[in-house]
């Protein structure tokens, strides 16, 4: 086989099957996906969680990781975020021709450990080829199915006024990372997309409180975007201290450079909690024993004031009324 | 980091606001030139920590809102032709001209790409020896400079592909334009800080010499502004106007002569195009002759079909001062961020933008 | 027009700098400023250094702020 995908790989025939069985399956070998029968078949019983997200992000390999990572650890995330364990993922490819078959396995390598450290299997999936210029360079979509314990009510809606917010880690590490590679932004750091799955952290959470309201990871539109989405799906108030929420010194001087706010900037391994003021403290001491929660903090509370609205204090003293991201993140000079 | 934290300390925030509270005594005007104070002012919280005596307002300072549409729709229009890569800092991207932007046009196929330096647009000019790469020159006297220095490299370097469409504007004329039109009345001035580390404090003293108007040169931390707040007001409470520097830190009286230097070298005084103020003599920057062949506008010739403004937008009044955004019709119901009808709405210096994503400034009474 | 960021210079190879702020590094042009020193803060706007900060004005500045600050905690 040559160094580049070409059309014939996605056509079904030969080449695809080579393609498949060389490149992509030893990467996520288990017993239903080897198979290869036109659906996996599996047993589950209970409350199923079931997610779909697509992955096109540019550049696809960024310090801290790649498309393949996100795509695994973005879909786990989502079944996490309403509690559930996930279980199984698909996993979808659509190659643009002329992607270097090396690049490729570096990227089932990269979905091969998350799915390794979050602990599900990928038993189905799918790859087509376009010609060039139809796909920039890469497409993933990963559906996930996940299972929810009996009595875990998890959903946006759910927040109480009283509750505390919880925010499980620094935030802006995965935005800037990527930005730093962007042509025209280029500027050098050692900072690191924070990429990672947060199932065993939800899981830990679980096994210290069952008054956990609501759980979402910050992804596109930062924290900021979150916190309203909480506020509006809940219709509750929403109280935040700028100085209580961790940013690491490069993001901050990241966003210095580029006229960017942290609180807009996206991640992709932390999470805000909701939960009851009476487990907060035993939540945060659980999320802090946990790597992916080491810099766990309690940022803010819920109120039944100004319903929909999310206020923060200023690092100066007076507040100010943070509202979503409206358009895309963009650096200005001004 | 140095030279930034230290001027957002809370505690020598408080000792401000009381200073500044106990000598206002009487309801004063402030304008706030740049978009960048705007912005940095309601973010911050300022106006809650300023006296009720004191009204801020914001001026014409953010260069993405006072671009015409015109010049708006011929960059428009250039990213269009063939063989183009148009390079814009991301100020520009979405801000509406009269029938398109400059992100439509990227999704109908032009090639536009965000830059954060000339220099990157120099790079893409190098990369790209078979397109021509035109940078669109916005800002003030800050970035002109810049502008300027990228030209010389160009023509050092014979990057011949590299061109400049000069939009950018001069801030001491259009304070002149908008004092003379009395449309506002103003008691004093929250001078543009990095504009100033480039032209000094000297370009402002027509203003109180002329107008009575006080002026203060601030710089962009919450400290600063407050500090230059104080300083105006007890400028105005003495009945002493005059130009003083609160950001010692950064601007000299004689400003940067070598940066000057290089503007004028490459740059010579012209008229200038503003939206909300039409044509102000002697306020933009256009390339001169003896480096023509960097100049987009010798280079291409495009002919936009004539400009319209957007019903109902009231961004020139903002601009000038005249009224506030509250007082657009369309603000809120209307234009926002996700929507924007005029520029103030989708520059994150605009005073719309600022008022929108920060709250009204009146909302120290609640939300 | 605003946005101008004090970073500082890590090293200097003819019109350019390598400066530094909280770990970011950025390569800018100092030739608006060929003044500028290893070791000294610039703003930086736009990928060019446009200014050196005077680090004993910011010092002064900060002094007459805490002055103030102590004053008004008098009353």
């Amino acid at each position: 086989m040559g160094d580049t995908i070409l059309l014939a790989h996605g056509s079904g025939g030969k080449l695809s099957h080579e393609l498949v069985e060389k490149n992509l399956l030893p990467f996520l070998s288990n017993p239903a996906l080897n198979k290869l029968d036109d659906s996996a078949i599996f047993e589950a019983s209970g409350r199923l969680a079931f997610t779909t997200d697509s992955y096109v992000v540019n550049p696809i390999f960024f310090p801290g990781g790649d498309i393949g990572k996100l795509a695994v650890c973005g879909t786990v995330n989502d079944l996490a975020m309403n509690g559930a364990k996930p279980l199984y993922l698909s996993l979808s490819a659509i190659i643009e021709e002329g992607f270097l078959i090396s690049e490729l396995e570096q990227i089932m390598q990269s979905i091969k450990k998350a799915a390794e450290e979050a602990e599900v299997s990928i038993i189905t999936g799918d790859t087509k080829v376009v010609n060039q210029g139809q796909a920039d360079k890469l497409f993933i979509t990963t559906s996930g199915v996940g299972i929810i314990s009996p009595g875990v009510d998890i959903s946006g809606a759910n927040a109480r006024a009283g509750d505390k917010v919880l925010l499980s880690g620094t935030i802006g590490d995965h935005g800037i990372s990527i930005m730093s590679q962007r042509e025209g932004l280029r500027f050098s750091m050692t900072l690191e997309s924070d990429c990672a799955p947060l199932n065993k952290l939800v899981s830990q959470m679980l096994e210290v409180s069952s008054k956990i309201h609501c759980l979402r990871d910050p992804t596109r539109g930062g924290l900021a975007t979150t916190l309203n989405e909480f506020a509006r799906q809940s219709k509750v108030g929403i109280v935040t201290e700028e100085v209580k929420i961790p940013v690491k010194r490069e993001v901050q001087a990241a966003c210095e450079l580029l006229g960017l706010d942290p609180i807009y900037v996206a991640n992709e391994g932390k999470m805000v909690s909701i939960v009851d003021p009476g487990d907060a403290d035993r939540i945060l001491a659980q999320m802090k024993q946990n790597s992916y929660g080491k810099d766990a903090a309690i940022i803010g509370e819920i109120t039944k004031e100004h319903p929909g609205k999310v206020i923060m204090k200023t690092k100066l003293g007076p507040s100010r009324i943070v509202d979503m991201l409206s358009g895309e993140l963009l650096p200005r000079i001004c | 980091m140095k030279f930034i934290d230290e001027y957002q300390d809370s505690k020598l925030a408080k000792g401000l606001a009381y200073k500044i509270a106990k000598h206002s005594t009487k309801p004063i005007r402030l304008m706030e030139f740049c978009g960048g104070h705007t912005h940095a002012i309601l973010r911050c919280g300022i106006r809650q920590l300023v006296p009720k005596t004191v009204e801020l307002r914001s001026g014409p300072g953010c260069p993405v809102c006072v671009t015409a549409t015109a010049d708006l729709d011929k960059a428009i229009d250039l990213a269009h032709l063939p063989d183009v890569i148009i390079t814009t800092f991301g100020d520009m991207i979405r801000v509406p001209g009269s029938y398109s932007s400059l992100q439509q046009a990227k999704a109908e196929g032009a090639d536009v790409r965000i830059v954060y330096s000339t220099m990157d647009a120099l790079e893409i000019a190098q990369a790209n020896p078979e397109k021509s790469v035109i940078f669109i020159g916005i800002g003030f006297e800050t970035t002109a400079p810049t502008i300027a220095a990228s030209i010389l490299t160009a023509q050092q370097e014979k990057i011949e592909n590299f061109y400049v469409l000069s939009l950018n504007k001069l801030t001491p004329p259009v304070m002149k334009a908008l004092l003379d039109s009395g449309e506002v009345k103003i008691d004093g001035i929250v001078c543009p800080g990095h504009v100033s580390v480039i032209i000094g404090s000297h370009p402002y003293e027509f203003i109180p010499k002329n107008y009575g108007v006080a002026c203060v040169i601030s710089g962009f931390e919450p400290l600063d502004i407050l500090l230059c707040i104080d300083k105006l007001v007890e400028q105005i409470e003495n009945g002493d106007p005059k130009v003083e520097i609160a950001y010692l830190r950064g601007v000299k009286p004689e400003g940067n002569r070598k940066a000057r230097q290089l503007m004028e070298n490459v740059f010579e005084v012209t008229e200038a195009n503003w939206r909300g103020l039409g044509i102000v003599p002697q306020s933009g920057l256009k390339v001169r002759g003896k480096y023509e062949q960097f100049d987009a506008d010798k280079a291409f010739s495009v002919s936009p079909k004539p400009p319209r403004e957007p019903k109902g937008c009231r961004c020139g009044d903002v601009i000038r001062g005249t009224a506030t955004p509250l007082e657009c019709k369309l603000f809120r119901k209307v234009c926002a961020p996700e929507s924007p009808v005029g520029p103030c709405m989708v520059s994150s210096e605009g005073a719309c933008a600022a008022y929108y994503q920060y709250g009204a400034p009146e909302n120290s009474q609640g939300f | 027009m605003c946005l101008a960021v004090p970073v500082r210079i890590v090293s200097i190879d003819g019109h350019e700098a390598e400066t530094e702020i909280a770990g970011v590094r950025r390569r800018v042009s100092i030739a608006l400023t060929p003044e500028a020193k290893v070791g000294d803060y610039v703003l930086l706007h736009t990928g060019y250094a446009i200014g050196v900060v005077d680090e004993a004005e910011a010092e002064e500045t900060l002094k007459l702020l805490e002055e103030i600050a102590s004053l008004s905690e008098v009353h």
